[in-house]
C-alpha cells in the first residue's frame, strides 16, 4: 500500500464496512435459510426441502410469467416513451399546438408523479380505472346506464395489464427526467441542427445520433426501473392479479404467513427472485447491445428520411395519456383526502370532510420529523460516498471497483424482507437495535445504490479535458474538483440527492424492522393504514409522503437555474 | 444517589396517590383493585412499582383508525393512573412482530427485546408458543383476571384449540359476520346452501378475500363447519384421511359457487378492508368481518353506507378472542402486565364496547361483574347496525390449526394456476 493510494484504501474500507459487510450479512442469513438452516426455528441441517416446496407451489409458472412480462413490458414501454418525450422536448416545430406550449413546464408536470409514493399512484390509478372508479362514475349512469358497477376486470386483470400500466405511469417521469438531465451533457441542439442541415429528419437524427449517445448515460437508471418492476410488492398488491400473484408478492405472503416454518421456502423464493432479476438485467443488456450492433448497419446506411408515421402517431397519443393518468391518479387521491363519503355513481364526493387533515396535525409531527432527519442524513451520506467513490476512481483508476459495485446493487436485487431479516440479526449481534443511527445506516444501503446509479452516467461523461486543462494551468486538485466537476455536474448531483431523499422517505420495512418500531416514520403510518384500504387516509398520507420528495426535486431542478441566472 | 431518589420518589408517590384516589375521582369510576390473596396483592404491588416510568411498546396491527385511537386512549389512562406510557408500533401484519422476536432470539438478544406486548391470536400465538417465545404464564397474576371465565374449556382459555396456558390475556371479542347493504339485499343467505342459490341468482356480487389472508381462510372454515358431516372431527388435528372425508362436501360446494363469484372466481380482494370498500363502492353485495360492530363502525367512520347491516348464518359463526401476549425477552414486562391488566378493567371494556369508540364486545364474564359494573354496560349507546349478542347466535369453535394450513394448501392446489 503506497502512501499515494491511501484515499483509495480509505474509500474501499468505508464501503466495505459501511455497505458491503451489512449486505453480505443480510444475504447470508437468507441463503442459509433457503438451504434449510435457520437456528432460531431449530433448523440446523442442510437440505433442499425449501426448494422442493417452492417448486411445488401451485401457479409458480404463472407467477414467473406475470413477473417477467409485466417487468419487461413496463420497462421497454416506459423507456420508449421517455426517449420519445425527450425528443419531443428538443423538437422545435413551427406549429404552436397546446401540447407544445407545455414544453417549458415538462419537469414541473412530471415531478409530482415522480415524488408520489408508488403505492399512492397505484391506489389512485386503481380507483380511476376500477369498474366502480372515477372514470366510470363520471359517465354513469347517464351515459353507461350503470346503476351498479359492471363485473369487468379493468384492474387486477389476469394478464397483469393494469399492473404494467401502473409501472409505466410511475417510471416514465423518472426515466424522462433523468434523460433530460443527461442530455445536458450532450450538445443536442448543435448536433441536431447539423444533422438536419445534412438532410436528416428530426426523428431519424434523434434515433441515429442522439439515442446512441444518451442510452449509455441512462443505462443504469433503466436497470433500476427494470429491477423495481420485477420486484415491486405494493404496486402488485393494488394492481396485479392475485391468484396467483407475481413472484415478489407471493414471497411476501409467505414471509407474512402465520406458519413461521414457511420462512424457509420464502427464503428460497427470495433467492429465486434475486437470480431472476440478475438474469433479467443481463438479458436486457445483451438485448440492448445486440440491438445497437444491428442498428449500426441502419445508422451507416445513410437513410435520412425515415418518418415512421405509425409509431410516431402511437407515441404522440400514448405519451400525454400516460402522463395524464398519473396526474389524475394524484388528483383523485387529493379529492379523497377531503372526502367523507363518495358513493357510486356520484361523479364527485357525496360528503366532504377535512377531519383527516386536522387529525394529522396532532398525530404525525414526530413521524415527519424522524422521516426528514433520516432522509437528509442517508441521502447526504449516500451522495458523499458516491462522489468520493467516483472521484477516487477518476484519480487512481482500478478494476476492483467494478466488481464491488455489483455487491452494492445486491440490496436492489432481492426482496427487502429477505435481506432485512439477516441484516437485523447482524445489527442485533452488534448490539445495535432500534436507534436512529441504525435506521439511517439501513436506509443508506438502499439509498446509496440509487444515488450511485443515477449519478454514474453523467459523471463519466464529463469531458476529462476540462480537468486536464485546469490542472495544466496550475489549479489544485481541490479547485478542479470543486470549481469544475461539482459545478458542471450540479444538475445530476442534485437530482441524485433528490432521488435519494425520495427513496429514503418511502422505505417501510427497513424503518420498521431495523428501527424495531422505535423510530416512527411517515411511511410506517401510511403503510399500516393502507392495509386498512381507507382511500381518504391513503390520500392524506400519500400526499404528505409526496411532499418531502417534491420539495427535494423542486430544489434540485430549480437551484441550477438560479445558479445559472446568477452567472 | 440523591438525584435518583428525588426523581423517582415523587413519581411513586404520585402513582400511589393515583391508585388510591382513582376510584373516587375518575369519571369512569376506576377502582383500585382489591385482591383477597395478600401474597398476590403484594406481588402485584411490586409489579406496579417496577412498571413506574416504563414505556410499553405495543406491537399491534395499525390498519384501523378507531383501534389506533383506542390504543392512544389506553396509553393516556395508564400514564395518568400508573405512570406507564404506551407506544403503539403500527404493523401491517402481526407476523412482523413475530419475525422481530425470532430475529432477536437468533441474535441472542434475550433480555432487551424491542417488543413488549403483541396483539395476537390463533396461528401467530401457536407459532410463538411452540418456539417458546412468550413470557409467562402470567394471566393469573393480573388482579383483573378475576373477571374472566378461565375454566378449562372457556373461550378465554382456548385459542384456536390451543391451550392459552396463561401466556396471553384476552382483550376483545371477535365474531365472524357478514355485512350487506340492506338497500340492495333484502333477503340475506342464512346458510352456505342458501349462499350458493343466492350467488346463482346474483352472479358476480359475492367474493371472499384471498385465501392466504386470514379472513379468506375464515370464510372457508365457516363453510367447512356448516357443510362437513361431523364438525367435531375438526377439533382434532387433521390427518390425510379425516381431511379428505371432512372436506369433500366443501369442495363440491366451492366448485359449484366459484363460477358465480365476482370476476368468475379468478381474482379476489387482497384483504377484508378492500372487500368492505368494494361493498361500499357497490362492486359486490356481501362483505365479511371479524367484528360484530364492523357495520356500525363502518357507518360511523363513513366507510359504509348508513344502510349497512350485519347478518350471521342461522347456525352461528366462528368466534375467537383477540389476546395480548408478552415476548420472553420484553424489555418492559412489568409495564406490559399493567397495561394488560388495565385492558381487563370493566370500565375499559365498557369504553371499548361503546359503539362511538370501538364497538368491540367485552371479553369479561358478565356473571362476574357487580351490579354497578353491569349497569355501565347496559347504559352503552346502541346503533341500528349493531347486533346484540343474542342476534349473533351460537359461537362456533375454531378448528384445530392444522385444518387451516391444509385448507389453504388444498385450495391453492385446486384453484391457483
Amino acid at each position: 500500500m503506497s502512501f499515494k493510494s491511501w484515499p483509495k484504501w480509505l474509500m474501499l474500507t468505508a464501503l466495505a464496512v459501511g455497505i458491503l459487510v451489512p449486505v453480505l450479512v443480510g444475504l447470508g442469513e437468507t441463503i442459509w435459510a433457503a438451504f434449510g438452516i435457520l437456528p432460531a426455528l431449530g433448523r440446523h441441517t442442510f437440505s433442499f426441502n425449501a426448494w422442493q416446496q417452492l417448486l411445488e407451489l401451485p401457479g409458480l409458472i404463472t407467477s414467473l410469467r406475470l413477473t417477467l412480462v409485466s417487468g419487461f413490458a413496463a420497462t421497454t414501454i416506459a423507456l420508449t416513451l421517455a426517449l420519445f418525450g425527450s425528443a419531443w422536448v428538443y423538437h422545435s416545430s413551427g406549429k404552436k399546438s397546446f401540447l407544445s406550449q407545455l414544453k417549458p413546464f415538462v419537469q414541473a408536470i412530471l415531478v409530482p408523479i415522480l415524488a408520489a409514493p408508488h403505492a399512492a399512484i397505484a391506489i389512485g390509478l386503481a380507483f380511476l380505472l376500477a369498474p366502480s372508479g372515477w372514470l366510470a362514475r363520471l359517465f354513469s349512469p347517464w351515459l353507461t346506464t350503470w346503476e351498479l358497477p359492471p363485473n369487468l376486470a379493468t384492474v387486477q386483470d389476469l394478464w397483469g395489464l393494469s399492473l404494467t400500466l401502473g409501472l409505466i405511469i410511475k417510471e416514465l417521469p423518472f426515466l424522462w427526467l433523468i434523460s433530460l438531465v443527461a442530455l445536458k451533457q450532450i450538445d443536442v441542439s448543435r448536433q441536431l441542427t447539423l444533422a438536419q442541415s445534412m438532410g436528416y429528419s428530426h426523428t431519424t437524427a434523434w434515433c441515429k445520433i442522439i439515442v446512441p449517445q444518451l442510452y449509455p448515460l441512462i443505462r443504469l437508471p433503466v436497470f433500476v426501473v427494470l429491477v423495481y418492476a420485477l420486484s415491486t410488492v405494493d404496486m402488485a398488491q393494488m394492481l396485479g392479479p392475485n391468484n396467483p400473484p407475481t413472484l415478489a408478492l407471493a414471497t411476501m405472503r409467505w414471509y407474512n404467513d402465520t406458519n413461521v416454518q414457511l420462512l424457509l421456502p420464502a427464503s428460497a423464493a427470495s433467492v429465486l427472485l434475486g437470480i431472476l432479476i440478475a438474469a433479467s438485467v443481463i438479458l436486457w443488456e445483451v438485448a440492448v447491445r445486440t440491438a445497437m450492433l444491428t442498428s449500426k448497419v441502419m445508422i451507416r446506411s445513410g437513410n435520412r428520411t425515415g418518418k415512421y408515421p405509425f409509431f410516431t402517431g402511437v407515441l404522440t397519443t400514448a405519451l400525454p395519456i400516460t402522463v395524464m393518468l398519473g396526474l389524475l391518479s394524484l388528483l383523485v387521491l387529493a379529492l379523497w383526502s377531503i372526502t367523507w363519503r363518495w358513493s357510486f355513481p356520484d361523479a364527485f364526493p357525496t360528503n366532504w370532510s377535512y377531519r383527516y387533515w386536522l387529525q394529522l396535525m396532532t398525530h404525525v409531527p414526530l413521524a415527519v420529523q424522524h422521516s426528514i432527519i433520516v432522509a437528509l442524513m442517508s441521502s447526504g451520506l449516500a451522495l458523499t460516498l458516491s462522489v468520493a467513490w467516483l472521484e477516487v476512481q477518476d484519480r487512481l483508476g482500478g478494476h476492483l471497483y467494478k466488481l464491488t459495485l455489483w455487491f452494492i446493487y445486491l440490496p436492489l436485487l432481492v426482496p427487502q424482507i429477505a435481506f432485512l431479516y439477516g441484516l437485523k440479526v447482524g445489527f442485533l449481534r452488534l448490539g445495535l437495535n432500534g436507534s436512529m443511527t441504525t435506521v439511517i445506516w439501513a436506509h443508506l444501503l438502499f439509498v446509496f445504490p440509487y444515488t450511485m446509479l443515477s449519478l454514474v452516467g453523467s459523471w463519466r461523461s464529463l469531458d476529462k479535458r476540462y480537468v486536464q486543462v485546469a490542472t495544466s494551468l496550475g489549479r489544485s486538485w481541490w479547485s478542479c474538483f470543486w470549481r469544475i466537476k461539482i459545478s458542471l455536474l450540479l444538475r445530476p448531483l442534485l437530482l441524485a440527492w433528490a432521488i435519494g431523499m425520495a427513496v429514503s422517505i418511502s422505505q417501510y420495512l427497513p424503518t420498521l424492522m431495523i428501527g424495531a418500531g422505535r423510530v416512527e416514520s411517515l411511511t410506517i403510518e401510511a403503510v399500516s393504514l393502507a392495509s386498512g384500504a381507507d382511500r381518504r387516509l391513503v390520500g392524506v398520507y400519500g400526499l404528505l409522503q409526496a411532499l418531502v420528495p417534491l420539495l427535494a426535486y423542486s430544489f434540485a431542478l430549480l437551484l441550477p437555474r438560479l445558479v445559472a441566472l446568477k452567472k | 444517589m440523591t438525584l435518583d431518589v428525588n426523581s423517582i420518589l415523587p413519581k411513586r408517590l404520585g402513582v400511589m396517590l393515583a391508585l388510591l384516589t382513582a376510584g373516587l375521582l375518575s369519571p369512569l369510576g376506576y377502582s383500585a383493585t382489591a385482591s383477597t390473596d395478600t401474597s398476590n396483592a403484594s406481588q402485584w404491588q411490586q409489579t406496579l412499582e417496577q412498571a413506574v416510568g416504563e414505556t410499553v411498546y405495543w406491537h399491534a396491527w395499525g390498519g384501523d383508525v378507531r383501534t389506533n385511537d383506542f390504543i392512544i386512549w389506553v396509553g393516556e389512562q395508564t400514564e395518568a393512573l400508573y405512570d406507564v406510557k404506551v407506544k403503539h408500533v403500527k404493523l401491517s401484519s402481526t407476523a412482523e412482530a413475530v419475525t422481530q422476536v425470532i430475529a432477536e432470539k437468533a441474535a441472542g438478544e434475550n433480555t432487551n427485546g424491542a417488543v413488549d406486548m403483541i396483539w395476537i391470536n390463533g396461528p401467530n400465538f401457536l407459532a410463538m408458543k411452540q418456539q417458546e417465545l412468550l413470557h409467562g404464564p402470567f394471566v393469573s397474576q393480573l388482579p383483573n383476571s378475576k373477571y374472566l371465565d378461565l375454566s378449562s374449556n372457556s373461550a378465554a382459555s382456548v385459542d384456536f384449540t390451543e391451550a392459552v396456558a396463561g401466556l396471553e390475556v384476552p382483550w376483545r371479542l371477535a365474531r365472524f359476520v357478514f355485512i350487506v347493504d340492506s338497500k340492495r339485499v333484502q333477503q340475506a343467505p342464512l346458510s352456505m346452501a342458501q349462499m350458493l342459490t343466492w350467488a346463482q341468482v346474483n352472479p358476480g356480487r359475492l367474493t371472499h378475500p384471498v385465501i392466504s389472508n386470514f379472513m379468506g381462510s375464515t370464510f372457508l372454515k365457516q363453510a367447512l363447519i356448516e357443510l362437513t358431516p361431523d364438525p367435531s372431527v375438526l377439533q382434532q388435528p387433521a390427518t390425510e384421511q379425516s381431511f379428505a372425508l371432512a372436506t369433500a362436501p366443501l369442495w363440491r360446494w366451492y366448485d359449484a359457487i366459484k363460477p358465480h363469484l365476482w370476476r368468475a372466481g379468478k381474482s379476489f380482494p387482497e384483504n377484508e378492508a378492500i372487500q368492505q370498500q368494494m361493498l361500499s363502492d357497490g362492486e359486490i353485495d356481501i362483505a365479511m368481518a371479524f367484528d360484530p360492530a364492523a357495520a356500525a363502525a363502518g357507518i360511523a367512520s363513513g366507510l359504509l353506507p348508513t344502510s349497512a347491516r350485519v347478518f350471521v348464518p342461522s347456525r352461528g359463526t366462528l368466534g375467537n378472542i383477540s389476546f395480548v401476549a408478552i415476548p420472553y425477552n420484553a424489555s418492559h414486562t412489568a409495564g406490559a402486565k399493567v397495561v394488560a391488566n388495565f385492558l381487563l378493567q370493566p370500565e375499559t371494556q365498557a369504553q371499548m364496547q361503546n359503539i362511538d369508540v370501538l364497538g368491540s364486545f367485552s371479553v369479561l364474564d358478565s356473571n362476574k361483574l357487580d351490579a354497578q359494573q353491569a349497569q355501565v354496560f347496559a347504559n352503552l349507546p346502541s346503533s341500528e347496525a349493531l347486533p346484540t349478542l343474542v342476534d349473533l347466535g351460537p359461537t362456533l369453535l375454531e378448528p384445530h390449526a392444522s385444518w387451516t394450513t391444509q385448507l389453504k394448501q388444498h385450495w391453492s392446489q385446486r384453484y391457483s394456476q
